[in-house]
């Protein structure tokens, strides 16, 4: 073997090693967190966990029950009032955004995108805590969807351009204004790759808790009212991880693990959502 | 006598309504892209139920001239024209003309297959349902009118429900031009239609093509001149934009008046 082949084999073996590092490097942290989570989260998950409220210190058996149905509420109010805007200016800026608009539009969705969600939060509470004068669940959603709009807009975008310039000109050479056209050929082509945008967005909001800070607040009883504030598990985490007793410590770690799992499901559903794209083809 | 000839003589002999009048109508026709010239002064006219061949080699603007006719060319961003083309005797880019219906006279296949990602049904329902042709339960006769015209009706009949994506590439073609002739337009244009298929698959849409005639008025772009000249009645022969010659499909392949004709089916360039 000639000396350049025994150097090629051993730089060949050497990077390979290297990007093998740097991937279990990548992959390390989630590993720890979640074990982390499962070693001390998974004792105090029992049925009352999912089903009670809390109960005052020293009694057993308390639940986070307000704060998980608390979380659906906001995050499902952030989807109804987020993921239309969101994908209806993806849809645009794929379809009709290559003007001045689209850019504007684009950078501005960018923009958003990188704004922290803290900022997000005080805007929501000026605009809508301030003026009602108290906390509510609804401020906490509008905050939620104004996270989700850019980000979904932007992988809606990606999505639809992704569909081949044939498919639109088939439905066009058959009569299809080109807004019918937009919508019930591009979009349904695309729109596996549409739900998988929205489900990590999703996911993503669904663990923020600085915006909720300042709109939901939190409550300690259940609560099923948009106007008044309201429990979801990032809070139920702040509040009995900064708490000074042991039982709420405990509960925290279960809340974690409850809400890490919730998000790890919603990006298996994403991925399953995006295979049976390709699956499809 | 081929059967194009054949074809002919049986035309000849329908009552003076039914003879072939030009459907479509090309005077003068030039097309920009930008500042690019593409089509210089076009003017032809296509006969009615007949095949017409565009030939010629790449780039001389065949397709762009196809596409002017169902003007799927306004999707281009600065492109204009000078000249008209007339369809049943009115200006496609008339102000009146709806371009929705335009569309629907005018049915297109494209050089590859491009079925819409739904169900072989769905995919030729797709223009009556849009066009509001049929009712919702009449839809189903009239695709299985349009898989027949296609040929493709036995292939396909006991799985309508499945993908059009799972079909062969020469069966996907076939469901496109069902899909095309379910609109049931007067004209049909071909993008190059066998270019991405088999020789066996190229077969069965040429006798196809042969076959839709009787009902329809078709303008194919080929770059196979056996193919023009085994299924085109009239063929038009372009070159660098410019229609060159315009003529009875024996007579340009046999006595060509234009010399760059006669150096181009005899192979000498393209």
């Amino acid at each position: 073997m000639s000396a350049r082949a025994i150097r090629r084999r051993i730089l060949s073996a050497a990077m390979t090693g290297l990007v093998g590092v740097l991937c279990a490097a990548a992959v390390l942290p989630l590993v720890l967190i979640f074990a982390d989570l499962l070693h001390k989260g998974a004792t105090s998950i029992d049925w009352n966990f999912f089903v009670r409220t809390p109960v005052p210190i020293g009694q057993s058996g308390g639940g986070v029950a307000h704060a998980i149905v608390g979380s659906a509420i906001i995050v499902g109010t952030a989807c109804l009032i987020g993921l239309p805007i969101g994908i209806g200016a993806g849809i645009y800026l794929a379809e009709y955004g290559t003007g001045r608009l689209g850019w504007t539009v684009r950078f501005v969705a960018d923009v958003l995108n990188g704004t922290p969600s803290i900022v997000i939060g005080i805007l929501a509470w000026t605009w809508f805590v301030r003026p009602v004068g108290h906390f509510s669940a609804l401020a906490a959603s509008v905050a939620l969807a104004m996270l989700m709009v850019p980000m979904v807009a932007r992988t809606t975008e990606e999505m639809v351009r992704l569909v081949p310039h044939s498919l639109r000109e088939a439905a066009l050479a058959l009569g299809y204004p080109r807004w019918r056209t937009s919508l019930q050929v591009v979009v349904r082509t695309a729109v596996a790759g549409i739900v998988t945008g929205a489900l990590v967005a999703v996911a993503r909001i669904a663990g923020e808790t600085a915006p909720l800070l300042f709109t939901a607040l939190g409550n300690l009883n259940f609560s099923l009212s948009l106007g008044h504030p309201m429990q979801a598990l990032p809070l139920q985490i702040f509040t009995y991880a900064t708490g000074p007793f042991e039982e709420w410590h405990r509960l925290a770690w279960a809340s974690a693990l409850v809400l890490m799992a919730l998000v790890l499901l919603l990006a298996m559903a994403a991925r399953w959502a995006t295979r049976q794209r390709y699956g499809t083809r | 006598m081929t059967a194009g000839m054949r074809e002919r003589l049986d035309r000849a002999a329908l009552p003076a309504a039914e003879r072939p009048t030009p459907v479509i109508d090309v005077r003068g026709y030039s097309f920009w892209y930008g500042p690019t010239q593409a089509l210089f002064d076009i003017t032809l006219q296509i006969p009615r139920r007949a095949v017409t061949a565009l030939i010629g080699p790449s780039g001389c603007g065949k397709t762009t001239f196809l596409r002017s006719i169902n003007r799927l060319n306004d999707l281009i961003p600065s492109t204009h024209h000078t000249g008209d083309i007339l369809l049943e005797g009115v200006s496609v880019f008339s102000p009146g003309m709806d371009i929705v219906s335009l569309r629907r006279q005018v049915g297109m296949v494209f050089q590859r297959p491009n079925p819409f990602p739904k169900t072989i049904f769905d995919n030729v329902a797709y223009g009556p349902r849009m066009n509001g042709l049929a009712r919702e339960r009449d839809v189903p006769e009239r695709v299985e009118r349009a898989l027949r015209q296609a040929a493709l009706w036995d292939e396909v009949k006991d799985r309508l429900r499945e993908p059009g994506t799972s079909l062969s590439g020469g069966q996907q073609q076939r469901l496109c031009i069902a899909r095309a002739l379910a609109n049931e337009p007067e004209v049909l244009l071909m993008d190059e239609p066998t270019s991405a298929l088999d020789p066996i698959a190229t077969e069965r849409i040429e006798e196809l093509v042969v076959e839709l005639k009787r009902r329809y008025t078709i303008v194919i772009v080929t770059h196979n001149m056996q193919q023009a000249a085994r299924i085109a009645d009239f063929t038009g022969f372009f070159y660098l934009g410019r229609l060159v010659e315009f003529g009875d499909t024996a007579q340009v392949f046999t006595r060509p008046r234009d010399e760059r004709t006669e150096a181009y089916i005899t192979g000498r360039f393209g």
